[in-house]
């Protein structure tokens, strides 16, 4: 009788909701949001509002004017470089789900039973541990050489830099995909890279959202390749033009928060409509 | 005629087969190239720098091993794999404890937790340049304020601080995640079973929850220490290396002195020896928490 008890309050103890865990971990967010929340405020004001106290720094603005924001817009010539950014991220992503699923496509299918296929695998997935330092300098020198030190030396570089990652991906979700299918579409007569298109590719979906989702976050927020490659072409990407016009914001912090808000704008509204999709990839990214 | 034949009886199945080698190795090829022209070509021009004076114009003499030996006597460059060692360590201690315990926490049963959980990782998706800009201005105006102190980004013996809570604010983001999914996959009877021996609280995470989720906790330390090894962005906005060069990471100094400073060759050698170091700490890592995997 008195287990019986027990059991029902075990049941009923699940059912309900931690409440001081909630309310601690509610709390515990003021630590994401905090830097947030003063870069909005502070965005928003005027250098004269700018106190030296705490209050007049962190209280909402008298005024919620869209100034600051016209005038970073103009200093950082935002379109352009939001312009760059999309493009360098776009081209970026539709490479890597193309060439890299093909590669992983490539090197699965023949890994067992052709040394070819599997060097090839271990030479481009051990490209996940050389460090961008190491590549920096030579790669500027070639990319100028090749009259590619812009958007297109870039795209390139990307392109080879998450390959290691994405072919890993790739030809280990292709280990699940049974290659009856491939002999079954063979037989009805179609060629191997139509049965990959037709067939193949599309069966990869989840994939191509994770591949999608690391190669874009990461491109997007990259700062280091554009810096040194496109230092010289006068072409900035969201985050470098933070950089690059940094000495322009001098002491004017409210353009110069208003510049980085900008910046962070697209990806937090990104985030807030594929939410789930992103945190999706990342764990699959991660854990695979 | 009959040779003939049998060739073509030959041949026939062999057909089939080269159309699919043959479209194999036309994917393969190009990119591979494209491959070698974009990671290995670099890797070995750098290596190929590595013996000379080259400052990255003009010309240049091969001086052997000279920048090798240099590198292990320049105070610069071995403070700076000082701070960025002691950077990536203590950063890779406090993201996983925190991340752990966050995880804990989000996988309960709590109230709006996958609203809870989105806004945690938030921080991940943000670039590490602007969020450095940010808690730049943090550290310089608002929490001397609170204090009544002097910036810790002025101190030389301190700023390593700011930087380690600035790279760990993202990274517990992305490490939470994976500790939650690793959480996911302990099923709920195992709980059940700890629960009638009296398994609870620290021995029940020490002696059930933390085994099972090793694997993560393998991904979790290896993706920490290798990108806290790497630090740039943060750098580059919270103190550009100062105050006298305290905090130069070695992914910093390697930009700075070798694109501009004019230390091309000695740099590309300080790089080759970041390349080892990275592929050694990771190996071993890998190899040092698989085996504690296989022990359990």
């Amino acid at each position: 009788m008195s287990k019986k008890n027990n059991d029902l309050s075990a049941v009923k103890v699940k059912e309900k909701f931690n409440w001081p865990l909630t309310i601690l971990l509610i709390l515990g967010l003021i630590t994401v949001l905090f830097p947030l929340y003063m870069t909005i405020v502070i965005a928003f004001k005027q250098p004269s509002e700018m106190t030296n106290s705490i209050s007049g720094i962190l209280s909402l603005p008298q005024h919620w004017s869209l100034s600051n924001f016209r005038e970073a817009m103009e200093v950082t010539d935002f379109w352009r470089s939001l312009l760059n950014s999309v493009l360098i991220t776009g081209i970026t992503m539709g490479l890597a789900l193309v060439i890299h699923s093909l590669m992983g496509y490539a090197v699965a299918r023949n890994m067992q039973n052709s040394k070819f296929y599997r060097t090839s695998y271990y030479y481009i997935v051990s490209g996940m541990f050389v460090p961008f330092a190491i590549l920096m300098m030579p790669l500027v020198k070639q990319t100028a050489e090749l009259h590619i030190a812009n958007v297109v030396g870039v795209i390139l570089c990307y392109t080879v830099f998450y390959m290691p990652m994405n072919v890993l991906l790739y030809s280990g979700y292709l280990k699940n995909i049974p290659v009856a299918l491939e002999e079954a579409a063979h037989v009805d007569g179609a060629s191997t890279w139509t049965t990959y298109w037709k067939v193949i590719f599309p069966l990869m979906k989840p994939m191509h959202a994770t591949v999608a989702v690391l190669t874009a976050l990461g491109t997007w927020n990259d700062v280091m390749t554009p810096l040194v490659i496109m230092s010289g072409s006068g072409m900035n990407t969201l985050p470098l033009a933070q950089l690059t016009f940094q000495t322009q914001f001098g002491t004017n912090y409210n353009l110069a928060f208003a510049s980085y808000l900008l910046a962070l704008l697209p990806m937090l509204i990104f985030y807030l409509f594929a939410q789930k999709q992103i945190i999706n990839g990342v764990v699959n990214g991660a854990v695979k | 005629m009959k040779k003939k034949e049998a060739q073509a009886e030959l041949l026939k199945p062999k057909k089939t087969v080269t159309e699919r080698e043959r479209t194999f190795a036309m994917i393969a090829i190009p990119i591979l190239i494209l491959f070698f022209l974009f990671n290995t070509l670099p890797l070995i021009k750098g290596f190929i720098y590595s013996f000379t004076n080259f400052k990255g114009y003009g010309s240049y003499e091969w001086v052997g091993l000279r920048n090798y030996i240099d590198l292990f006597t320049d105070a610069r460059v071995g403070k700076s794999y000082l701070f960025t060692v002691k950077l990536a360590f203590f950063t890779t201690i406090l993201v996983n404890v925190l991340s752990l315990l966050m995880a804990l926490g989000l996988n309960a049963k709590i109230k709006f937790k996958s609203a809870l959980r989105g806004m945690y990782f938030l921080p991940n998706i943000l670039g590490a340049l602007v969020v450095g800009y940010i808690f730049n201005y943090f550290f310089t105006y608002i929490v001397p304020a609170i204090f009544h102190s002097t910036s810790i980004l002025a101190s030389g013996s301190k700023a390593w601080i700011a930087v380690m809570i600035v790279c760990a604010w993202q990274a517990i983001a992305m490490n939470t995640i994976i500790y939650i999914s690793g959480l996911q996959t302990v099923p709920e009877d195992v709980y059940e079973a700890g629960m009638l021996d009296g398994a609870t609280g620290w021995s029940k995470f020490r002696h059930l929850t933390f085994p099972l989720i090793i694997p993560f906790f393998t991904i979790n330390m290896v993706l920490c220490m290798k990108n806290f090894l790497m630090v740039f962005d943060q750098i580059m906005a919270l103190t550009k290396g100062g105050p006298a060069q305290s905090t130069e990471s070695i992914s910093f100094l390697i930009y700075n002195n070798g694109m501009s400073g004019g230390q091309f060759g000695f740099q590309s050698a300080n790089a080759v020896i970041f390349f080892i170091v990275i592929v050694t700490i990771s190996v071993f890592q890998m190899r040092f928490l698989n085996s504690k995997e296989e022990q359990l």
